[in-house]
């Protein structure tokens, strides 16, 4: 399909321990427009993160892709050897932002050195000229160009996400993965790193995926949301659909669950009992157990996600 | 107005800052760092009292000061009636501890990962002595896991931490507050760790138990969302000092301190729509060293407002701006 810059079908990654093989993602099937942010969301442990790192090319150990297709530009990925992935793939095409800006940088380098690693690696620039386009990056994420020369401690923790932002952007990358980018910074940092990636998508016409556990985070930069349950994406539409007329139970349980700013909440809603295991995930339905409306076609069908409505799909029999 | 149950008074904790032998032969003075300075507030009979602030405000200090896990610069804290800074002997202290408890952030790391369930929630009715026989203190244990709705107890009691989940765990560590029937406990960032729908039930939990038990709260928190919800007054802090106080509905729908209007413009909400906006944020710059307090207003290097010649020479005091909203601004009702 046209203005896709990535294609993700049936994409399964499984890790595979000693208690048997765990169904981080499974089957998975969804596309990112050029420009789009697309929000993905669940609880711990429903595999968001996972996803993050398996679009990446690098599933972490013990994990492995068992099927499916990544196309990022019209290129499959899954199945590249390792070396492609580095050279080709991983920071050029694909970039990623880390969870914890505060230990994603090296505390023996200057801000400097660690940046301009894969601009000599993958564009074979020297060094001046790498610590002249890191400087150029700094700038346009909001930081002084001098804090090259700075070590990781000499920054605040607001100050060293930018860097990492800075970093996940230098070689021009198609797609920006943020995995919990915002996580341990405090509200007001928290607002700001907001707002910088929102002017990034504008000037940049960034693609992003932006994973979170936050809904109201997600609201303020996704244009689509998709909510994983489980391994599974359990529904995904334009964030209005979602946040306004959300489908699926579990969307519906996860918005009641927030304490709103402005407004009087009564009581918040909560899901009893807790993510499954993935080891040997429920039959059927896997928020059947946790589900409310539960019926006995949830417990023996899995049901696929379809078309509610234009551009709105979920995947539950009640529907 | 019935006495408060917890009432704090002009509280001081400075740390010192550890300086080098050299420092010290050159004669330099001692420095400090000004964690809590100089803070009053009033918490009142099944009250929840919210402290919100950024990392670094003296929240967690103020939380550890009434705990009696540190001991103030100076003021005072009285728990019903009773002054807790002149409790000195260790059976005062053991007294008072029994009155009042906490509820950590961290489920994953308050617990004994070699006690059981069993071990954990016993432990304070050993230490305090209370049950007289083994099957007494069990009969309490089973009480407080069904209060938190960790059902059957049976299932439960013979796990370790680890086997639970952390919403579990932390409705655990609640039990283990209530255990001894405390007239007041302190939470710090309860529920920070967990998931959101669990989240929500640990709230709801909170809630119901002030209810039933009659708990006074101390809620420490960074989260103003939760805080509405949850307190009936909130305080916010900014290094050190209370900036803002009132009933939670008031500060947070008409707030008058620039830091307080900064923080909720912060918080982010779902609200789909204005995913493309950028959202003008009334403060510049980075919370100062708490080790270099500004002069004046401590807040007036970030703020949008400052008055050169007052916020940034004289220091403001908290002053009862409306009926129960005070605020510690020399611009307030100005901006």
């Amino acid at each position: 399909m046209a203005g896709n810059v990535l294609e993700v079908k049936d994409l399964k990654m499984y890790y595979f321990t000693s208690r048997g093989a765990v169904k981080a993602v499974d089957n998975l099937t969804f596309e990112l427009k050029k420009g789009e942010v697309l929000g993905l969301a669940g609880e711990s442990g429903c595999g968001k993160s996972s996803l993050g790192f398996t679009l990446m090319g690098m599933p972490t150990p013990p994990g492995k892709i068992v099927g499916g297709s990544i196309k990022i530009d019209g290129r499959e990925i899954v199945g590249l050897p390792d070396d492609v992935l580095r050279k080709e793939v991983r920071w050029q095409k694909i970039s990623m932002i880390f969870q914890g800006a505060m230990n994603a940088l090296n505390p023996v380098y200057t801000i400097g050195y660690q940046m301009i690693e894969p601009l000599i690696y993958h564009k074979g620039m020297n060094k001046e000229e790498a610590l002249d386009r890191a400087m150029k990056y700094l700038e346009l994420v909001g930081l002084a160009p001098e804090i090259v020369y700075r070590y990781p401690h000499e920054l605040s923790g607001g100050m060293k996400q930018r860097v990492v932002i800075a970093t996940a952007l230098l070689l021009d990358p198609e797609i920006v993965i943020a995995d919990e980018p915002t996580t341990a910074l405090d509200v007001v940092v928290q607002a700001q790193i907001i707002n910088l990636m929102k002017k990034l998508k504008k000037e940049l016409g960034l693609s992003m995926i932006f994973i979170t556990h936050d809904l109201s985070i997600l609201a303020e930069v996704s244009d689509r949301v998709a909510i994983m349950y489980a391994g599974k994406i359990v529904e995904i539409g334009d964030s209005e659909k979602i946040y306004y007329e959300p489908a699926h139970p579990y969307t519906q349980k996860l918005l009641g669950a927030i304490p709103r700013l402005h407004e009087d909440v009564e009581r918040l809603e909560f899901i009893p009992g807790q993510p499954p295991n993935l080891i040997t995930p429920p039959s059927g339905c896997r928020f059947h157990p946790r589900c409310p409306y539960a019926m006995q076609q949830c417990k023996e069908q899995v049901p696929e996600l379809k078309e509610i409505e234009k551009d709105h799909y979920a995947a539950c029999w009640l529907l | 107005m019935a006495e408060p149950v917890l009432k704090v008074e002009n509280l001081k904790k400075y740390f010192p800052i550890k300086r080098g032998l050299l420092a010290g032969l050159r004669g330099e003075s001692q420095r400090f760092v000004r964690a809590v300075d100089g803070i009053n507030f009033e918490v009142h009979n099944q009250e929840v009292f919210a402290l919100v602030g950024e990392s670094g405000c003296g929240k967690t200090t103020t939380g550890k000061l009434v705990m009696k896990l540190l001991e103030p610069t100076d003021g005072r804290i009285h728990l019903e009636g009773q002054d807790v800074t002149e409790l000195k002997t260790q059976e005062e202290i053991k007294a008072y501890r029994k009155k009042v408890q906490m509820v950590y952030q961290d489920p994953f790391s308050s617990m004994n990962p070699r006690f059981r369930i069993y071990d954990v929630l016993e432990e304070p009715l050993l230490i305090h002595g209370i049950g007289e026989t083994k099957a007494e203190r069990e009969e309490l244990i089973y009480k407080a896991l069904e209060m938190v709705k960790i059902v059957p107890p049976e299932d439960y009691i013979g796990r370790h931490p680890h086997m639970l989940s952390g919403g579990q765990r932390q409705r655990v560590a609640i039990a283990r507050s209530l255990i001894l029937n405390p007239t007041f406990i302190v939470a710090d960032e309860p529920v920070s760790m967990l998931d959101v729908s669990i989240r929500a039930e640990v709230l709801e939990l909170m809630k119901e138990l002030k209810e039933r038990m009659g708990v006074t709260y101390l809620y420490i928190t960074h989260d103003l969302s939760t805080a509405r919800y949850f307190a009936d007054h909130i305080a916010v802090m900014y290094l050190g000092r209370i900036v803002e106080m009132g009933p939670a509905k008031v500060v947070i729908d008409n707030p008058i301190h620039p830091y307080t209007r900064a923080l909720l413009a912060a918080v982010p909400e779902p609200i789909p729509e204005r995913r493309n906006i950028i959202k003008e944020l009334p403060i510049k710059g980075e919370v100062p060293n708490a080790a270099n307090i500004p002069p004046g207003c401590r807040f007036h290097p970030r703020c949008l407002y400052m008055e050169r010649g007052l916020c940034d020479t004289k220091h403001p005091q908290l002053i009862e701006y409306e009926h129960e909203h005070w605020v510690e601004c020399w611009l307030a009702g100005k901006i």
